[in-house]
């Protein structure tokens, strides 16, 4: 993970580069606090994977010499079929018609959204369905 | 693992060898490296040395833009025309060999070719190349963009005439055109198409002098462009764009709104007319004599919506040529 | 670094479920599994396969993608004729702002991150599906629901958004742009930004956590990689426009005054809001297309890819640059920084090239077979060539103020759209479909649609070029007869006419493939990615088994072992000091 970490990071630092260059020399705001943003989204994960990677038992995957054999095992769990995120996507729908054609709307949403977070962290909490 | 129909028809020898690593420098030679190095040099030096020959000779072929009515527009044809040169030895070239590799390498036999993968000095010369042709791009813009953005002062004094810079205050709305002349008490006004010819306000200017346009927006943005002048500015809303022209020669320039503006924004035309020191102040007098003075062309309200009904797919609103400029 | 190759290894596969072991019996008989849970209409609404999410995403952004064509046949047949009045110009205004809008929004990411790479990028790295399965049906919800929203602009009050795909305000206000339809344009934008925002999450979790044993980052196939670039512009561009809507929303309809002058608002904010998320989009939308072309041109080259960290670096550089370069769309507004964005823009042409010296150099020295989608990746390297020269021009901001918003950037930007989505992307459905639905689609009619894709593309788009520096202003309804436009723009609708007479073909094929399968078989264009090592389509969870990982194309090392790539500059000094201090196990 020490390579995902030097990218992120080597982005990140080359965003904050040029968002310092463009603090002093642009005629506008929007852009420094934007080109910063984007500095601390690539530090971050990139901070801390340098910092993690050399404390974490390596992936089979950045393992150069790594055999099927030792990569063996249960590798996560992966939901089968679920029913939730299609509810949550409609509560989401249902959710931005609300701000368009009225309040009535916002019912549907709610109970659609409701439902789907929690039928979502029940459905987590089980492992998933197969 | 079977396959049932493959591509490739011919199956592959299975005689071959198998490959250990190589143990001498596999930097992956292929077909005359420095020959193709040296087609690379050849255009790069073209890339770079054709524009500035061909300056040099005032050579400068339009590619279909126009030359430039203003000294500005001038400056941007000569910057435009290099850089059109240049594009066209280097997309040529890479095109060229596109097409020669896809007529030169298509397969005529079943031999496995050589699986070279990477050729460092090949690929930091492609890498150091087009660094050195765009730091001179760079440069020539600023250079050009120097001059097109300069502006003169308010109060500055040209030391031909000694009168001082005409300004002219450019103010568009949905959907027309205002020139304002506030040193000489004159306001031409116009609208969709309504002016001479049906091409829209006409604004008057003086040749051979610069002019200074202030350039804003009574609503939404509009985009001031003129072709000839090989210039295109915004109008904004609340904010005043400067710029300079110096007209060349005297000549009718049309001019549209570039920024979609609403419902008849390819209808915002206007024209830049060039004139003669002398005409110019003959067309003041004149103006103010009929009337088009400061303060009598008010600009439309912008707290209700644009004078447009709204249409639903069924209705039709189309406005046939023929009566363009009847709102 | 040992070289042999190990006879494939089986694996057991992975029993879904999770940790807690729920699930069918330990055996792992796929059949068995498959025959639980729902069927039909309930199974497509519940399914969490990225490779079904895949197909669904391509089928809803291609109908979108016919759907906005047809709106582009309007809009040039309207253009052919001076003084035609087709369509009015409300209408015409709608429909240049949804054909724009329809094409990037919700064909072109979609299509490429949410179609292709959902499919492809677990099968590249050796995973059983994406990260967050459910997350990724939710992206695809959210997207259907979007485009719905979108879609249905038409048929509310007012008609749908008018204002161009870009929205400037103060155009977009609630006085300019009343009507539901442009609200359901922000929300439908909303939704499908965070369906490209979850799909960026799940598109780097994937490859970075799941990556099969031996697949160090630099084995994945460029595909991958791009996409994996791509996640992370997505996740750094999303984001702002998603804040930049919000803001509009509230202008709109809370009394705010974020962008309207008479508050104290700055307009131009918009602008740079929008395309602080705009220009990393159009990467967003290239870099896939980038990397489905690198993965196609190696395998019918018969070679590996030349210049692989080559690769990397430039689209790595092109992402970064490509957030910093926002305000070249802003030239002409006169308030901002020129030298800083002007210098940036070029720049981005260095990696570019670096990208296309490395696909001639594959195809260098190789057995090229022309195959549809090999015909594919050259139309779009010819394409995206001249685009991304003119693209170069558009650099320089005197050469901007005498071309902007006029048809000189319209073809500019219709050449490299074009480019990687049409031409890159057919390329790439034309490669993989045999691996998606086990069938061979006809070359014959892959050929014909082709090439009059490519002579229709050539013929729309250089004519526009003329007219562009002539003077013709783009977003416009109609134009003087007196201009002298109309020869080019009746030559331009002409090439539009058979570009979509191209499409019957590719539909034909489509329909034909069905009716009359070929079987294609694991490896029909004997790709090296590892998705040409499963069968046709992939089973349920991907593989049964893997080849070991010791290149970036791990099939191609197992079909064909004395062929391996040479040994490259890395590789041997690595080797020469392993053999220094001794083999490490």
């Amino acid at each position: 993970m020490r390579i995902n970490g030097l990218i992120l990071s080597v982005i990140g630092i080359f965003f904050g580069i040029i968002a310092i260059f463009y603090w002093f020399t642009a005629y506008e705001e929007a852009g420094f606090l934007m080109l910063l943003g984007s500095a601390v989204l690539g530090l971050l994960p990139g901070g801390y994977y340098l910092w993690w990677s050399s404390r974490m038992r390596p992936l089979e995957g950045d393992l150069p010499e790594a055999t099927m054999a030792e990569g063996a095992g249960v590798i996560d769990a992966f939901p089968g079929s679920s029913i939730w995120p299609f509810l949550l996507g409609m509560a989401a729908l249902f959710a931005a018609l609300t701000f368009i054609f009225g309040l009535w709307l916002a019912p549907i949403a709610a109970a659609l959204g409701l439902s789907a977070v929690v039928g979502g962290v029940m459905e987590s909490r089980r492992g998933g369905t197969v | 693992m079977v396959t049932a129909v493959n591509a490739f028809t011919n199956p592959f020898p299975t005689s071959l060898p198998a490959r250990a690593p190589s143990s001498t420098d596999s930097s992956g030679e292929q077909l005359a490296p420095t020959h193709r190095n040296q087609w690379k040099r050849l255009a790069a030096g073209l890339a770079i040395g054709a524009p500035l020959v061909l300056g040099g000779c005032n050579f400068y072929p339009t590619y279909g833009a126009s030359r430039g009515a203003t000294t500005q527009g001038q400056d941007t044809f000569k910057l435009y025309s290099g850089m059109m040169t240049t594009g066209i030895i280097i997309g040529g070239f890479v095109g060229l060999l596109i097409l020669f590799t896809v007529v030169r390498y298509r397969r005529n036999s079943d031999a496995m070719p050589k699986q070279f993968h990477e050729n460092i000095p090949m690929e930091i010369v492609y890498t150091g190349i087009p660094v050195l042709v765009v730091a001179f791009l760079f440069l020539f813009t600023v250079l050009t963009e120097n001059n097109v953005d300069a502006t003169v002062a308010n109060n500055a004094r040209i030391s031909t005439t000694g009168t001082p810079v005409l300004q002219v205050k450019v103010t568009a709305f949905q959907w027309g055109w205002r020139f304002d002349y506030p040193n000489n008490n004159v306001s031409v006004s116009g609208e969709v198409t309504n002016g001479p010819g049906g091409l829209g306000p006409q604004m008057v200017l003086p040749v051979g002098e610069t002019v200074q346009i202030l350039l804003v927006s009574n609503d939404v943005i509009h985009g001031f462009y003129v072709r000839d002048f090989n210039f295109s500015r915004y109008a904004l809303p609340g904010v005043e764009n400067r710029f300079d022209l110096n007209i060349v020669n005297p000549g009718l320039y049309p001019g549209q709104c570039t920024q979609i503006c609403g419902l008849y924004h390819s209808e915002m035309l206007f024209t830049v007319k060039g004139v003669t020191p002398s005409e110019f102040r003959t067309w003041t007098v004149g103006q103010i004599a009929t009337g088009h003075i400061l303060g009598r062309n008010p600009l439309p309200s912008t707290d209700v919506p644009p004078p447009y009904t709204h249409v639903t797919p069924s209705s039709a609103l189309a406005v046939p040529s023929s009566k363009k400029g009847s709102l | 670094m040992t070289t042999t190759i190990e006879p494939p290894e089986l694996i057991e596969p992975e029993q879904p479920g999770g940790p807690a072991g729920h699930g069918p019996d330990s055996h792992g008989h796929e059949s068995e599994h498959a025959e639980h849970g729902p069927s039909g209409l309930l199974k497509w609404l519940t399914s969490t396969d990225h490779k079904v999410i895949g197909k669904s995403y391509m089928i809803t952004s291609l109908v979108t993608f016919f759907i906005s064509g047809a709106m582009a046949l309007v809009i040039r047949a309207q253009l052919s004729n001076p003084t035609s009045s087709l369509v009015n110009f409300q209408t015409y205004n709608e429909l240049f702002t949804m054909h724009g809008s329809l094409m990037l929004y919700l064909f072109a990411g979609p299509f490429a991150f949410g179609g292709l790479a959902n499919y492809i990028v677990p099968l590249q790295v050796g995973a059983p599906d994406m990260a967050y399965p459910r997350l990724n049906a939710l992206s695809y919800w959210l997207y259907l629901g979007g485009t719905s929203m979108m879609t249905l602009g038409f048929v509310v009050a007012g008609g749908a958004a008018s204002f161009g795909w870009v929205a400037y305000a103060p155009l977009s206000n609630s006085i300019n742009s009343p009507g539901a339809g442009t609200d359901m344009w922000l929300m439908s934008l909303g939704l499908t930004g965070f369906s490209a925002i979850f799909t960026g999450v799940n598109l780097v979790a994937t490859i970075f956590y799941l990556r099969a044993p031996g697949m160090t980052m630099f084995r994945v196939p460029i595909f991958s990689w791009n996409m994996l670039v791509t996640g992370l512009l997505i996740l750094i561009a999303f984001p702002v426009l998603f804040g930049a809507v919000v803001m509009l929303f509230c202008d709109r309809h809370f009394g705010t005054h974020i962008y309207s002058v008479q508050g104290g608002g700055v307009p131009v904010l918009w602008q740079h809001l929008f395309w602080f998320f705009g220009h990393p989009e159009v990467y967003i939308l290239a870099l896939p297309y980038f990397g489905i072309v690198t993965d196609i041109i190696p395998v019918f080259s018969r070679k590996p890819l030349f210049g692989y960290r080559g690769m990397v670096f430039a689209t790595l550089s092109i992402a970064a640059l490509s957030t910093g370069v926002w305000a070249h769309h802003m030239f002409t507004t006169g308030v901002v920084l020129l030298p800083f964005f002007s210098l940036l823009s070029y720049l981005i042409a260095v990696p570019t090239g670096i990208k296309f010296f490395n696909w001639i150099g594959t195809m260098w020295g190789g057995q090229l077979s022309f195959q549809t989608p090999m015909l594919f990746s050259i139309g779009f390297l010819f394409a995206f060539l001249m685009g991304g020269v003119t693209g170069v021009l558009l650099a320089s901001p005197p050469v901007d103020f005498m071309t902007h918003d006029t048809y000189f950037v319209v073809a500019h930007f219709h050449q490299v759209l074009i480019g990687t989505t049409v031409f890159a992307g057919f390329a790439g459905f034309y490669f993989w479909y045999p691996k998606m639905f086990g069938r061979m689609l006809s070359e014959r009619l892959g050929k014909i649609h082709f090439w009059l894709l490519f002579i229709g593309f050539w013929v729309t788009f250089l004519p526009q070029y003329v007219v562009g520096l002539k003077g013709m202003p783009r977003r416009v309804a109609d134009y003087l007869t007196s201009n002298g436009w109309t020869g080019l723009n009746q030559l331009s609708t002409v090439g539009a006419m058979i570009i979509g007479f191209s499409f019957l073909f590719f539909l034909v094929n489509l329909v034909t493939s069905w009716r009359k399968p070929v079987p294609a078989g694991d490896n029909p264009w004997d790709g090296g990615a590892l998705e040409w090592f499963t069968s046709s389509p992939p089973p349920h969870h991907n593989f049964t088994h893997l080849p070991p990982i010791r290149s970036e194309r791990p099939v191609w090392d197992y079909n064909h072992p004395e062929h391996r790539k040479d040994e490259g500059h890395g590789e041997k000094r690595h080797r020469e000091h392993e053999e220094k201090v001794g083999a490490n196990s």
